[in-house]
């Protein structure tokens, strides 16, 4: 299944920081994740994940850190902070509304009813 | 064995993402980290080292959109590594250039001050004013072929230009009329600069895009050297007031050493400013190219309007300013020929430029018309048969420019022709500016019936 590009931008940002509240990750990781969380329906160029996660890092959603195990190269993990987080619940209540707003259309065969209000995060 | 491969393959795809200016080392560290990883997943799923490579290499992108989203997040990198040079310079890149750059800064000052040791003077005698542009521009070739690495084939070439550069600014130096000699020193400046323009293609040279490149390099290193040049200026300025604070007189040091010794120096800085940021900032020649067509269209419609009102004085200073202008105009044209992108179809601005072709072309025409009167009234001296051969040269130019443009704006014809149309023709101003150093002073320079006092 194809998605579009804005949908599959838009949601970047959310199931980045998402999947970095679970714990700290590194990029090819994160991709696996995505990947594996949509069933394969969301794919990324690979590459651009890059320039995203470094732009959470500016914006001080996320902080990273090289490391280097014993046996094995260095590796670059992202971890997210508590304004990641706050940021996070923020995306995740926006995000609800859409999605349930959504439903509730598609539900309802756009038969009028009235909406729900939102679940809170 | 297929270990080694897929080493050698991964080393040669970071070199290439660590040339994209944008990409730090670290960056370059974390996208091998993930391309490693990705290459492992896929063989572990029974491809080959080769195949998982080159996957891997698809996955993570093109690099033309990744350096654009690098480019996005990261624009300051841009500018810091424009000038400070922040990698470190074990990894070649600009350390290596800016050293280089002001390595032939250097010997382009020595270069110019060693004819002074033998008594060349700068303010006297004819010497400085033969070679200036010799001595100017062989340090840039040289800049240029060291920091591109140019084979030997075309060093060659662009050795024997200049060496034909030197030969043609002094050969006849001694015997030619002055008009004649001011004709040798405004020519070879044009023909040294196209040998440059072989030193920088790179054994390329008989191709069209190469070319393309180099005149935007042109029009990027005009505009750094006066940006250079105001700076200079300022300097020079405040370095005279102050030794005349001191009592010192600042004359022989600023005119003599500073000035020149400076501005030769600043060609080759120029020259590696421009190679620096050419990958990353949109180019500044064409941006002006744009704001300045409409300008030219009007002032060339209503010079050519004064020229059939009142005329023209076909004096030196006239025809050299006409064709001045002209040149000028070839110029703009061209710019906007290479700021375009060739996949655009037709806009507005291609038929401004057509506009201001066609502008040109009536004032060449009407130039031409003027000079073939005052000609048959006296005769074919120097400057008039330079003038002549410049006018014929650039209406060439202009009226094939002028069928290309109609045909593009039309919709009949390929952007590419245009664009090899002009690139080619730098060949065509090699050839005469070569003819009019070494064939004008045989001609015109010892001919005592051709003498004429205008």
């Amino acid at each position: 299944m194809h998605i579009a590009k804005d949908l599959v931008a838009a949601s970047t940002t959310p199931l980045v920081l998402g999947i970095l509240a679970e714990g700290e990750s590194y990029g090819y990781a994160l991709l696996k994740q995505v990947g594996e969380l949509s069933g394969g329906h969301l794919e990324w160029t690979d590459g651009l994940l890059y320039p995203l996660l470094h732009r959470l890092e500016r914006l001080g959603h996320v902080e990273s850190v090289w490391r280097q195990p014993a046996t094995g190269r260095k590796r670059k993990y992202y971890r997210i902070t508590e304004q990641g987080r706050a940021e996070l619940a923020e995306q995740h209540r926006q995000w609800s509304t859409v999605v349930d707003t959504l439903r509730n259309v598609w539900q309802d065969n756009f038969s009028v009813a009235p909406l729900r209000p939102a679940t809170e995060a | 064995m297929a270990e080694n491969t897929l080493e050698a393959q991964i080393d040669e795809w970071r070199r290439y993402v660590r040339g994209r200016q944008v990409v730090s080392p670290a960056d370059g560290d974390e996208l091998e980290d993930h391309l490693r990883a990705r290459i492992e997943e896929l063989t572990d799923s029974g491809l080959s080292a080769d195949e998982a490579f080159l996957v891997a290499v698809k996955r993570i992108g093109s690099l033309d959109a990744l350096t654009r989203e690098f480019a996005r997040e990261h624009s300051d990198r841009l500018w810091k590594q424009l000038v400070l040079g922040t990698s470190s310079p074990d990894d070649g890149g600009r350390p290596r250039s800016l050293l280089i750059a002001l390595g032939w800064a250097v010997a382009a000052a020595v270069l110019f001050k060693v004819p002074a040791l033998f008594g060349a003077s700068l303010e006297h005698g004819t010497f400085y004013a033969a070679n200036a542009s010799l001595l100017a521009l062989a340090p840039l070739a040289g800049y240029l072929t060291t920091v591109r690495g140019t084979n030997r084939r075309t060093i060659a070439v662009v050795t024997a230009l200049f060496a034909l550069g030197v030969l043609g600014a002094n050969l006849y130096l001694a015997s030619s009329k002055d008009d004649v000699s001011l004709l040798t020193f405004l020519h070879l400046p044009i023909a040294l600069w196209i040998a440059v323009g072989v030193a920088y293609t790179d054994g390329d040279w008989r191709t069209g895009p190469p070319w393309m490149d180099f005149i935007r390099f042109t029009g990027e290193w005009v505009i750094y050297l006066v940006l250079i040049a105001l700076g200079g200026g300022v300097l020079t300025g405040l370095t005279g007031a102050a030794l005349n604070a001191t009592g010192v007189d600042p004359e022989v040091f600023v005119f003599q050493w500073m000035l020149p010794c400076g501005a030769v120096g600043a060609a080759v800085v120029a020259a590696w400013l421009v190679e620096e940021k050419k990958s990353v900032i949109e180019n500044m020649a064409p941006v002006l190219g744009k704001v300045f067509t409409p300008l030219f269209v009007a002032t060339l419609v209503g010079l050519a309007v004064t020229i059939v009102v009142n005329g023209i004085d076909v004096d030196r200073d006239a025809l050299i300013l006409f064709d001045l202008v002209l040149v000028v105009v070839l110029g703009l044209i061209v710019y906007g020929i290479s700021s375009r992108d060739p996949a655009d179809g037709p806009g507005l601005f291609d038929w401004l430029q057509l506009g201001l072709v066609k502008a040109a072309l009536l004032v060449d025409l009407l130039v031409l018309v003027a000079l073939a009167m005052r000609l048959s009234d006296y005769g074919f001296s120097s400057n008039r048969t330079a003038a002549l051969g410049e006018n014929v040269v650039l209406l060439v130019n202009l009226l094939w420019s002028a069928w290309l443009l109609l045909g593009f704006a039309r919709g009949r014809t390929r952007f590419a022709v245009l664009e090899s149309w002009q690139t080619r023709y730098v060949w065509v101003y090699a050839v005469w500016a070569w003819v009019v150093v070494f064939a004008f002073p045989l001609i015109f320079g010892f001919d005592v019936s051709n003498f004429r006092l205008d």
